[in-house]
């Protein structure tokens, strides 16, 4: 799945698209690989306070738990509520449907961090390798 | 899984495998300081005719005899012998844990139904595999309504067992969990008022039991209404699990702590035990422990598993929901193999007893004088009276009667000296409750 030229990617496989003061956060399609199925999704709800690098809320597939990081820090203004009953939609459109949460950023964001596509794909070869070295 | 001694020959025959000369050499990665040098100061070794001996002498410490009006969490109640010759099976007894789902279908089929029988309990809609006891059941409801709520204060009845109390605080103390406690009225229920006048949006849960430690009937809706009014979870303890044999379903509770022990473990020294948690569907990923789960297999055919176990500390490691990670589950399935011999019909007769008795030794009591009854509520199979002198000083004189008279309110709950918690269960005979009212009468009678 190619990886959307506009978006900014976290190490810990989130994705983040921004527009103005307001951006949309995901995981990746690499992140949802490993995962597995989908069952279900914790996410936080709009009014919270969410801080750059802090867990914001959680990814339950049928292997494990898994934390999802804030690329940025903000106050959402929204959640993804269809993934409380169609989870599944993580595994077939990360990048896209499967959005997690919106979020009104709190000052100017710092995306200075974070990996363009390019960079991101060659951290996950460079993870894929890792794992069969 | 046996247990076997290790001669010298195959501890150097392991070594060798391991590739180390000799147990120091194996162990020598761990700092000296740490290392235990004098011998584990424990007796023996003996023969075995030494351990069956040690053995018999202890069981002949063992009181025989003795008629009991003790209850106080921990209940005296009819077992069958069923029960023991279907939990000592090896296939039950000696495997540990249900991880592999594939080879211990048995094992997952007993927790299913265990589950399935506290869900018809307990009207809730998921029971977990079982916890410790009633009071880390508890104390892990209220966890769960913690993670849920988002909030830090809780409101706890001040008659819930003292025990239960403890165990909560203690878990309280360094987690920054606020606990409070709502005091009880003239009749020994939860004072609706003062709960009402405690509950603000910061609280998680309101816990209450029933019936409560003075065995005293609460009216949960009236409590669970003002509970919801404020956005916090009702949780409902209940430490004797034969009452649900009489008694309204507690489906009033977002979640049911109970203990399982009255349903055909005996109390021996206080445990082994087995606590249960249930509550509704909505909240399963909240709920501590394991949760054992029917499914189907490529065939189509029936089978068990653990589901949802990547909530639990083996998987999650400091992020799961508890940090239990076991469950009781020869207890639990002891209660199941009970609770299935006695069925509906048997649990309700057992309960009825229980009340009837129970009524009895009251009235028999009352006759007493210097004897009131302390609380005028509704209960089951405990009741509190008044003395006129120290329960304890009563209590040492029935036990050279070979009775285990009533329990000391006055220890836990200063404000009840002088005052006795009777229980009486479907074991007493009228003729020993009658000679418990006459040995009361007596010891009463003797000048101080």
């Amino acid at each position: 799945m190619a990886y959307p030229k506009q978006y900014r990617y976290t190490k810990e496989h989130e994705w983040i698209d921004v527009k103005g003061n307001l951006a949309t956060i995901g995981i990746t399609d690499y992140a949802q690989h490993e995962l597995g199925d989908v069952v279900f999704v914790e996410l936080p709800k709009p009014g919270t306070k969410i801080e750059a690098g802090k867990s914001f809320g959680t990814v339950e597939s049928v292997k494990a738990v898994s934390e999802i990081y804030a690329p940025v820090g903000g106050e959402v203004i929204e959640a993804n509520t269809e993934l409380q009953n169609t989870p599944e939609k993580i595994n077939t459109d990360p990048h896209g449907a499967a959005w997690l949460i919106k979020v009104r950023l709190t000052d100017a964001a710092n995306l200075s961090g974070l990996m363009d596509a390019a960079a991101y794909e060659a951290y996950i070869a460079s993870k894929g390798k890792e794992a069969s070295a | 899984m046996r247990y076997l001694p290790k001669s010298p020959a195959e501890r150097q025959e392991m070594l060798a495998a391991i590739g180390a000369k000799s147990i120091d050499e194996l162990f020598s990665s761990i700092p000296d300081r740490y290392r235990l040098r004098e011998a584990l100061k424990i007796p023996g070794p003996y023969s075995e005719a030494e351990v069956i001996q040690y053995f018999k002498d202890r069981a002949a410490e063992n009181s025989n005899g003795y008629t009991s009006f003790l209850g106080a969490g921990v209940y005296n109640h009819l077992r069958s012998v069923v029960t023991d010759a279907i939990i000592q099976r090896g296939e039950f007894l000696t495997s540990y844990t249900p991880y592999q789902a594939e080879i211990t279908q048995g094992t997952l089929q007993a927790i299913f139904e265990f589950q399935t029988l506290m869900c018809q309990l307990t009207g809730q809609e998921v029971a977990n595999a079982s916890m410790y006891d009633g009071s880390t059941a508890m104390t892990e409801a209220v966890l769960m309504a913690e993670r849920l709520t988002g909030r830090r204060r809780v409101l706890v009845a001040r008659s819930v067992h003292p025990e239960y109390r403890e165990v909560l605080k203690t878990y309280a103390k360094n987690s920054g969990l606020r606990v409070e406690e709502i005091p009880f009225t003239a009749i020994g229920t939860v004072d609706a008022k003062a709960l009402q006048a405690a509950l603000r949006d910061d609280v998680a849960a309101v816990v209450v039991q029933s019936p409560n430690f003075f065995g005293v009937i609460e009216s949960h809706t009236p409590l669970a209404e003002a509970t919801h009014a404020s956005g916090a979870l009702y949780v409902i303890a209940v430490a004797e699990g034969v009452s649900l044999g009489l008694v309204r379903p507690p489906a009033e509770a977002d979640i049911v702590a109970m203990e399982g022990q009255s349903f055909g473990l005996p109390p021996s020294y206080g445990g082994p035990f087995a606590g249960v948690i249930a509550s509704r569907d909505k909240f399963v990923r909240q709920m501590p422990g394991r949760l054992a789960g029917q499914t189907t297999d490529t065939e189509g055919r029936r089978g068990f598993v653990l589901t949802l176990a990547t909530r639990e500390q083996h998987i999650r490691r400091e992020k799961a929901t508890s940090n239990i990670c076991t469950n009781q589950a020869l207890c639990a399935l002891a209660a199941t193999v009970h609770l299935t011999l006695l069925g509906k019909e048997g649990l309700r007769e057992m309960a009825q007893q229980n009340l009837s008795k129970a009524q009895f030794a009251l009235s028999e009591l009352l006759k007493i004088p210097g004897v009131r009854r302390t609380f005028d509520a509704p209960f089951f199979n405990e009741f509190v009276v008044d003395f006129p002198r120290s329960v304890k000083l009563i209590d040492a004189q029935l036990l050279r009667e070979k009775i285990i008279g009533p329990f000391a309110l006055g220890t836990p709950y200063p404000e009840l000296t002088k005052r006795a918690l009777v229980c009486v269960t479907e074991t007493t005979t009228r003729a020993e409750i009658e000679r418990f009212a006459d040995a009361l009468k007596r010891a009463l009678e003797q000048p101080i």
